[in-house]
């Protein structure tokens, strides 16, 4: 057996002997500490940690971190938060819990028997664990609880910082609003030091920004007596604010927008055409995200949810429409830039046009005459764009389209943008399994049929055009700043890619682009301003294909059925600063319905560009913090 | 082959005895701990336990069925199947608690991290056994456990695992010292373990280096980490002289302790039975160890002497981390209290282990 030689050879481990000595030693040693410890907390100080665990009386209070405010290019305050609080009852604290809530009812002056029924709904919760019984309590109630405190043991008030939308629904869809952590939420957040009843960004700015606006939470470890009282506080960590986030928006102008969307559902959009900075864009119908601050009861939040106009969505990045006439100022470029269009060729429109054996109608009754491109995009001719597109072919139309950022979504640090859809032969093949047929080129050359595009992506088509064919990535925060005033990031332009244009072309489409507003038959008339010259372009998005030849008035359609019309523009013609679309759901032609909002905002745009620059810098100042 | 009736003569009742006196406290613990007084009762954890005691009885009664001889031929075969074991935890084991542990057998989930300790004490004690040269071990005579041992630790500690992984470098230093490592190599040794400490600490993940920071500064995090230990010492500290009384621990009941089966049932035991509870206990893994140690002494040969001291500097290494760690004096690694810490991977090594011992005691006759 091989073992037999190892046994032979052992007379024992002399050496091991020697030391297993020594390890009696060291047991000796560190047991002897370990006693130690055990006697000194159990026997030294056990009389403190006895009176520690009865009631439990170490405490954990979080405070969390006051979310950072959002300032608009001015420095003028868009979301705050302010001091609110909540009144909170611990039944452990109570000796007799219906008492104590029975007592606080007749301070309150609220109906016992509610007060009763929050205890019972909370029967399951964990030992110690606060109910809360009223958020954003008033100050009568503060007062009263204060001063009653002896009368209440276990009732106690959280001061937290409560979200405040300063303009209420104006910029609603752009903020956000916040809404208490959700179960699911919350387990994956754990790690990141949220926890039961924190906020969380559900929308918005308030989501897409969240990490930057949450700030850290800190808190107490408190000792309280068998009323739940504080007695001191063992420890604390102080809570850091959030930081501050500055936007491209300005409050005036996204006032102006607002206003003039009231009543209609539509958006508008507008851009720095230089920098891609968002100064405006708001959505309509609205909802007050100030409801949602205070806490959202549940039948507030399945009127917002059903309502058919569908407040809770925001239209300038999530509509998807198709762009009706604006679209012609693609196919223009795309003409030019492929050399298939003849500037000074003309055709004739008899106000329809026949391909295969089907009609395409022209918008106005009996034609246009004899047109040529200037006239034809000022004029909105039809019958041109009809035949141009099918010289041009989808697939260069496409290729243009998507050059001026359609198709894609833009990349702003928005919520849930959408991409809208730019068609060719492939993607019908990949979708249907269908060729591309030549009729539906005539569609997509009027921005109808599979295209859809959103308005904030019209918007930027615009500012490129307008700037001579940069196309930036759209943005909304400027820059990010500690609560002490330090920038701690700044966001520059940022370019997308640069189109390359012929000088000719831009000349041409900025030429015609301006006489659609001020040139004789232009379709944008209304636009016209005193202030600034806008260039622009209609258009008339229909919502229903119109089946058979009768020219049918839009407000003879049932509402829903009714067009959008669409407005874009740049303004001032010449020297372009500012891009805008504008999108009123349902209508009718963009000339009637969009146009005049356009020339609202812009004027108003032009109106704070010559506000002095003392008078921006005290607002900056003016923008305090509310604790 | 054939049972020899002299082992059966020498079967060590001692050490089987306390075994049974450390598993009945953990079990009557491990009910308290989970011991729901509006449903008057504690699931089924305490039976579990119940059950793992019989995995383990199997496992101690295999180490003693053998010459520990055998184990010399064994030890490679059962480091590689181990070190597999460690390999194939990250890729299809089961997670818990934010680390990746176990292995799912279905009936039961083996966490090999725990036979690992064992596998250490193998290696080292087969390599060790040759007669020390006169002058001590060096560094350089020592590469190859370097490399053995060094894969088990990294694969513990990504898991994550750092309780573990502490437990398997200070087991392996135990026994590398009790081989007969030069002074002065124990030092270089020191020397570089401090050097590397700051690329040990990049390593870790937020949650170990917060117990670590807040070991140092208990201010630092007195809402998460810090919490824990503060109600582990108010636990401990309010069961004074002799404890509430058996079920009686007020902040067991109230949920404050964290892994109250686990690594802190040390906290829960102490708040029901007080110093005198803590004493007795003390006192039992005392005798263990100085038993044990007297079998370090009576080895027939240096294998065997070598083995029962890698087994016993488990068990000692175990129970003062533990202990520490739930008094607030060391920071917060994941260590069972051996035997009473709820378990079967535990529970069942650490009898694997005893077996081992038994071994050798019984065969300290045979020639």
């Amino acid at each position: 057996m091989a073992l037999l030689a190892d046994i032979n050879r052992q007379d024992g481990a002399p050496e091991l002997r020697r030391r297993a000595r020594l390890l009696y030693l060291v047991l000796i040693l560190v047991f002897g500490a370990l006693l130690a410890r055990l006697f000194f907390l159990q026997v030294v100080d056990g009389e403190r940690y006895t009176f520690l665990s009865e009631n439990n009386r170490v405490r954990i209070k979080r405070i969390p971190g006051t979310r950072g405010m959002v300032l608009d290019r001015q420095g003028q305050l868009l979301v705050d938060s302010r001091p609110s609080f909540d009144l909170l009852f611990v039944a452990e604290d109570a000796e007799e819990p219906e008492n104590t809530l029975r007592q606080l009812a007749r301070y309150l002056r609220r109906d016992e028997k509610e007060l009763l029924a929050i205890l019972e709904e909370n029967k399951k919760r964990p030992a110690f664990e606060e109910i809360v019984i009223g958020k954003d309590v008033d100050w009568a109630t503060v007062v009263a609880v204060e001063t009653h405190q002896i009368d209440l043991p276990g009732v106690s008030l959280r001061a937290r910082p409560r979200r405040s939308y300063a303009d209420g629904p104006v910029g609603a869809h752009i903020l956000g609003y916040l809404a208490e952590i959700g179960p699911k939420q919350l387990k994956a957040l754990k790690d990141q030091g949220y926890a039961t009843g924190d906020e969380f960004g559900q929308y918005g700015l308030e989501k897409t920004w969240e990490y930057v606006l949450r700030g850290q939470s800190g808190g107490q470890q408190v000792e309280v007596d068998a009323l739940g009282r504080r007695v001191r506080v063992l420890h604390e960590v102080t809570d850091v604010p959030g930081y501050t986030v500055h936007l491209t928006l300005d409050r005036q102008l996204q006032e102006t927008a607002f206003e003039a969307l009231k009543g209609k559902e539509g958006t508008i959009v507008a851009l720095d055409v230089n920098t891609g900075a968002i100064l405006a864009m708001v959505s309509t119908p609205a909802f007050d995200p100030n409801v949602f601050a205070r806490g959202i009861k549940s039948d507030e939040w399945q009127a917002l949810m059903k309502d058919r106009l569908r407040p809770l969505s925001n239209r300038a990045i999530q509509g998807q429409y198709p762009p009706g006439s604006t679209f012609k100022v693609i196919m223009a470029i795309a003409g030019l830039e492929e050399g298939v269009l003849q500037p000074e060729s003309r055709i004739s429109d008899p106000g329809y046009y026949y391909f295969g054996n089907r009609q395409f109608r022209d918008w106005k009754k009996g034609g246009h005459g004899s047109v040529d491109l200037h006239k034809a995009i000022v004029e909105s001719c039809d019958v041109y764009f009809y035949q141009a597109g099918q010289r041009i072919g989808v697939d260069r139309i496409a290729k243009w389209a998507r050059a001026f950022g359609l198709g894609e979504k833009s990349g702003a640090t928005l919520d849930d943008e959408k991409a809208g859809i730019v068609p060719d032969s492939e993607w019908k093949r990949k979708r249907f399994r269908q060729p591309w047929y030549p009729g539906e080129t005539l569609s997509v050359a009027i921005g109808q049929g599979y295209l859809t595009v959103t308005p904030l992506q019209l918007a930027n088509m615009m500012a490129a055009l307008a700037n001579g064919g940069t196309l930036y990535r759209p943005r909304v925060v400027d820059k990010i700043e500690s609560v002490d005033g330090t920038v701690v990031r700044e966001y520059g332009p940022e370019k997308i890619r640069t189109i390359s244009l012929k000088p000719a072309t831009l000349e041409r489409l900025h030429k015609a682009l301006a006489d659609v507003v001020k040139g004789p038959g232009g379709t944008g008339a209304a636009a016209r301003s005193s202030v600034v010259e806008i260039a622009g372009k209609t258009g008339t998005a229909q919502v229903v294909e119109m089946k058979g030849g009768a020219y049918v008035k839009s407000e003879q359609l049932a509402y829903f059925n009714r067009d959008h019309a669409w407005f874009v523009a740049y303004a001032p013609a010449q020297n372009p600063k500012i891009a805008l679309v504008t999108l009123v759901e349902h209508g009718g032609h963009g000339g009637d319905a969009a146009a005049p909002l356009a020339k609202k905002v812009i004027e108003k745009y032009m109106e704070l560009q010559a506000r002095p620059p003392e008078q921006q810098q005290a607002r900056i100042q003016g923008a305090t913090r509310a604790d | 082959m054939q049972i020899d009736r002299r082992l059966v003569a020498h079967f060590d009742w001692t050490l089987f005895l306390l075994v049974l006196v450390f598993v009945a406290i953990g079990v009557t613990t491990i009910y308290s701990a989970n011991y729901n007084i509006a449903e008057g009762h504690a699931g089924g954890l305490p039976s579990r336990q119940l059950l793992w005691l019989g995995l383990g009885i199997i496992a101690m009664l295999t180490a003693v069925a053998f010459d520990y001889h055998y184990l010399d031929r064994l030890a490679y075969p059962f480091y590689g199947a181990m070190l597999l074991l460690l390999f194939l935890v990250l890729f299809v084991g089961h997670s818990g608690g934010g680390s990746q542990r176990w292995i799912n057998l279905g009936f039961f989930r083996l966490q090999p991290s725990e036979p690992a300790k064992l596998a250490i004490v193998l290696v080292m004690a087969k390599y060790l056994q040759n007669d020390e040269p006169s002058q001590g071990l060096r560094l350089s005579d020592l590469w190859v456990p370097f490399v053995l041992v060094g894969p088990l630790v990294i694969l513990t500690l990504v898991q994550p695992d750092l309780g573990t992984a502490i437990i398997l470098g200070i087991v392996f230093l135990s026994m590398i010292l009790m081989g007969g490592l030069r002074p002065r190599s124990f030092l270089y040794l020191m020397g570089a373990g401090l050097a590397c400490l700051p690329i040990g600490w990049h390593f870790l993940k937020s949650y170990q280096r917060a117990r670590i920071l807040t070991f140092l500064d208990p201010d630092r995090d007195p809402l998460g980490a810090g919490y824990h230990v503060i109600q582990s010492k108010i636990a401990i500290g309010s069961g004074r002289l002799f404890g509430k009384g058996y079920l009686h621990g007020t902040q067991n009941r109230l949920d404050f302790l964290p892994a109250q089966h686990t690594d802190f049932i040390f906290a829960v035991f102490s708040e029901e039975w007080g110093f005198v509870g803590c004493l007795i206990l003390l006192v039992l893994y005392f005798a263990l160890i100085v038993y044990s140690f007297r079998l370090i002494e009576r080895a027939k040969d240096r294998f065997g002497g070598l083995l029962v001291f890698g087994m016993v500097a488990i068990f000692f290494w175990h129970v003062v981390i533990n202990v520490a760690m739930v008094t607030g004096i060391m920071p917060v690694v994941g260590v069972p209290l051996p035997m009473v810490s709820y378990g079967g991977s535990s529970l069942a090594s650490m009898m694997f282990a005893l077996g081992v011992m038994i071994n050798v005691s019984m065969r300290r006759y045979t020639f």
